[in-house]
């Protein structure tokens, strides 16, 4: 037999552990420098052209949620006929929170015939992808995905037990 | 630093087709963040950029960052244009640099 009232508290402090737990997790940018390093990978790679840059034409393919950040498969496609007229010359990939935000940054022509690139990356916890497409007139692209990641590949098991 | 590396080029191609390439290589790619049981940091040591040429002509290029997985793995694409050879370079930290290459038929 279960004692009602026990249940209720039971209940009670599970309720208040997860909204604790997301309390946590809402603070912003806790324990990690990601808005600056992210500020300063843009500023370096991208430049002032970053604030124009367009939202659309690119296909992150990119889990929802990972159980471990050491190797997450990735692959990036960017709309474009890729002829010598219109092309897609480079494309550069973020993550917002990883201690150094530049993953990649790919070197591309008409020769490619497509533009996609797949790879496996790292990723130090939940955050945000961000991939940047520059085309051949200089404009710059760009899309952002979330992922889940549980267990960041970052840590080494040292610091993470 | 020999490491092993496997690639995937089609052995044949159509003139105009768009060939998928696979190149990956057997590397750490330290990340700098990794700490030993003596309480120190695994220095860094990853390959910082990838290139590949089709008749010696650079096609496809890329620069590496800590943030790609150990043993690094890459797939992109290139349009057959003429017969001849496919080379993949990676460039390491240690100033060494892996080839492999691999010959594709065009018709």
């Amino acid at each position: 037999m279960t004692d009602p009232l026990l249940h209720l508290s039971r209940r009670t402090a599970l309720t208040s552990l997860g909204l604790g737990a997301l309390a946590v997790m809402a603070l912003p940018g806790a324990a990690q420098a990601g808005d600056a390093e992210m500020e300063a990978a843009l500023r370096d790679l991208i430049g002032p052209a970053r604030a124009s840059a367009k939202k659309g034409r690119i296909l992150i393919d990119l889990p929802a949620l990972a159980e471990s950040g050491n190797s997450v498969p990735l692959k990036v496609s960017v709309e474009s006929p890729m002829t010598p007229a219109d092309h897609v010359k480079r494309i550069a990939i973020f993550a917002d929170r990883n201690p150094r935000a530049l993953i990649m940054d790919v070197t591309l022509g008409p020769r490619a015939g497509r533009a996609e690139v797949g790879t496996n990356i790292r990723l130090s916890g939940t955050q945000n992808v961000s991939v940047y497409a520059q085309m051949n007139d200089g404009t710059y692209w760009t899309e952002t995905r979330n992922i889940q990641v549980t267990i960041g590949a970052c840590d080494s098991l040292l610091l993470r037990f | 630093m020999a490491a092993a590396t496997r690639i995937r080029v089609p052995a044949t191609a159509r003139r105009g087709e768009i060939m998928e390439l696979r190149a990956i290589i057997m590397h750490p790619m330290e990340n700098g963040f990794r700490m030993e049981t003596n309480g120190e940091y695994v220095p860094v040591h990853i390959i910082h950029t990838f290139v590949c040429r089709y008749n010696g002509a650079e096609v496809f290029r890329a620069r590496l960052e800590p943030g790609i997985a150990a043993n690094p793995y890459l797939a992109f694409t290139t349009r057959a244009t003429e017969s001849g050879t496919i080379e993949f370079i990676w460039l390491d930290d240690d100033g060494t640099f892996e080839v492999a290459a691999a010959t594709v038929e065009v018709t």
